[in-house]
């Protein structure tokens, strides 16, 4: 910082920029803190509305109660096999379209292109959508969550900037030594690749691991259910109770300290990865926002 | 699945992905064919993509015939007859419908006033904090909210305005009627992109501050020497270098102006708060999927698509005419 930015109405500015952030960052941490406070207070305290950043009353039973619910594991290790299932199918698809895609000389590479990034403005809507995957007998099964999603054109474009982007100098030297196209993108190009694929490996688990919709509408056994819908359920029948009035003033108590510790342990896994993973979700975005 | 797999299917089918249309001309022809023979193996790595993006986004396009032709359940997959516009007139002169098309208006207007602008304010305010691990720490803290399920955005939501959420508490501590959001249609709007804010505006700063740091410093140095201060400088220099980039948010965000969070308003509304949470989508799900009116339904998302797509190509061509940033 040189002193000619040292002028008083820049030091104004740096004083009122810190409080603005300051705000910023307690508003978007306060609902973390206020549920996790939730989760560990008592019904009684709960109720009076006295619970803000200390949990009051503590007590554990809540989270032994939700713990002992077997359809709760259950559903959170289908999310679990989802995610897992579905992001191994993506990255399949994705990166071997993007690849694709990222050759230049390639006869019909822009019709290969147009066919993908046309489903970015336009689609089919949810109607039809759902009359499609019922047809193919896909309800009840993971393929109506994977297959449908299997991928972001998002992603395939952040992958084929990146493709671009790699030295072309190697995969010709490699096709000079022997090596078929597909030994070039399995033993040159996606070594060369690791950033961009732990990348999208986050960006696709934690956009599976986050749905719901999917499952919600294609199907009906709650043992299939991941444990977003187990949460969305929770929510949409507090919401129900809470509309009786005061006559269920009580379930809907329960209710809602049940909807806070699920909410923790859904959200646990997220903040627990978070500050490890960050770094490439932004690196990711950046490759390719830079790219532009 | 293995490459050896894609290998298999693809060499059955490799000339799929384009019929040659130049076929009649000689030259263009035996283009092709030197295409083929020499990049088959590329063409068969797009083979299973091609299939994923016929079958999951053409189909349920075209799928859309049944918006004119009338379905059963159980039935065929494009409808049995044709009933022309009978579906549209329906829902032309179905009240709800004008409302849910309001309600879809007025949403998805607040949130592109507020979820476009905030993120261009907030990364210039980031960019200003000089302390390197402070920002990282400030951008660590905005980007979270963005990789929760929006289901438990809407159970936060839910706690945090309920009866006996801290906003209510606060209410009750200086002394004012406590309110019950979540039921009460006139916050709906507030609550949606309140929450929209929460949510996005911190993801929404990484693209700015990518395009801040490619701006060349001689600039600002320039611009010294030409005595503009701070404000003059964020205004000749910043905001015109992160232009095109908000130009291409910009046409994006109205490209999904009509597709306002469908899932969030979902979670979010009740019966109670219909009169403005109702969105074209939601009104979708529950007059095909609730009511299994599936051609009406179809029609009313077609509709919407329609003008989702309009918007966008006319904000690019406008964008294109008058700043020349465009998406293609």
């Amino acid at each position: 910082m040189t002193t000619h930015d040292m002028t008083r109405g820049y030091r104004v500015f740096q004083w009122f920029n810190g409080i603005v952030l300051t705000l910023v960052v307690v508003v978007t941490l306060y609902p973390f803190v206020n549920i996790l406070a939730r989760s560990f207070s008592s019904q009684t305290a709960i109720s009076a509305g006295e619970v803000n950043l200390i949990p009051k009353g503590f007590n554990l039973t809540t989270y032994q109660i939700v713990a002992s619910d077997p359809i709760f594991w259950t559903n959170y290790r289908n999310t679990v096999i989802y995610t897992v299932v579905a992001t191994i199918i993506a990255m399949v698809m994705t990166t071997s379209y993007a690849y694709v895609l990222s050759k230049k000389h390639l006869k019909g590479r822009k019709f290969l292109v147009g066919v993908a990034v046309f489903t970015m403005f336009f689609s089919g809507g949810l109607i039809p959508n759902y009359v499609l995957i019922t047809s193919l007998g896909m309800k009840n099964s993971i393929w109506a969550i994977v297959l449908p999603n299997a991928i972001s054109v998002f992603n395939l474009l952040v992958m084929k900037a990146f493709f671009e982007s790699l030295p072309q100098d190697l995969e010709e030297a490699a096709a000079i030594d022997g090596l078929n196209t597909y030994g070039i993108l399995w033993r040159i190009v996606l070594p060369l690749s690791k950033a961009v694929i732990a990348t999208m490996i986050l960006f696709y688990a934690v956009s599976f691991w986050n749905s719901w919709f999917g499952a919600f509408l294609y199907m009906d056994r709650s043992d299939l259910f991941p444990v977003t819908v187990y949460l969305r359920n929770l929510i949409a029948g507090a919401t129900g109770a809470d509309s009786y009035g005061a006559a269920a003033a009580e379930v809907t108590q329960i209710g809602a300290n049940i909807q806070s510790v699920t909410i923790v342990l859904t959200v646990l896994p997220i903040l627990v990865v978070y500050p490890f993973v960050q770094r490439f979700f932004v690196s990711g975005v950046m490759l390719g926002a830079v790219k532009g | 699945m293995s490459t050896s797999e894609t290998l298999t299917v693809g060499t059955a089918r490799e000339p799929e992905p384009e019929p040659a249309p130049k076929s009649h001309r000689r030259k263009g022809g035996s283009s092709w064919g030197r295409a083929l023979r020499r990049d088959w193996q590329l063409y068969s790595l797009a083979v299973l993509p091609l299939l994923f993006f016929l079958i999951f986004r053409y189909a349920p396009m075209i799928g859309n015939v049944i918006a004119f032709r009338k379905f059963e359940p159980g039935g065929n997959l494009f409808g049995e007859e044709w009933v022309g516009l009978r579906y549209v007139k329906l829902f032309l002169n179905d009240p709800t419908f004008w409302n849910v098309f309001t309600n879809t208006l007025i949403l998805g207007g607040l949130t592109l006033l507020f979820c476009f602008p905030l993120p261009i304010v907030l990364a210039l305010l980031l960019n200003e904090v000089r302390r390197r691990a402070l920002q990282r720490f400030l951008q660590s803290v905005t980007y979270l909210p963005h990789f929760l399920s929006i289901v438990i955005v809407a159970g936060l939501v839910m706690q945090i305005t309920s009866i006996d959420g801290p906003i209510n508490a606060f209410l009750g501590y200086i002394g004012s009627e406590k309110i019950s959001f979540i039921q009460d249609p006139d916050w709906f709007r507030t609550i949606y992109v309140g929450s929209e804010v929460w949510q996005t505006v911190g993801w929404g700063t990484i693209l700015y501050l990518a395009a801040l740091t490619t701006i060349d410093d001689q600039l600002y140095e320039a611009a010294r020497m030409d005595g503009a201060g701070r404000w003059r400088q964020i205004w000749h220099v910043t905001l015109p270098g992160i232009r095109p980039t908000a130009v291409t948010l910009l046409i994006l965000n109205i490209g999904t102006f009509m597709a306002v969070g469908f899932e969030k308003v979902f979670l979010l509304y009740n019966p109670l708060t219909y009169p403005t949470a109702d969105v074209i989508s939601t009104y979708v799900y529950r007059m095909g999927l609730e009511a299994s009116n599936f051609s009406y339904a179809a029609a009313i998302g077609l509709f919407e698509a329609l003008v989702g797509l309009v918007l966008i190509l006319s904000a690019n061509v406008i964008s294109r005419r008058t700043v020349g940033t465009s998406l293609w």
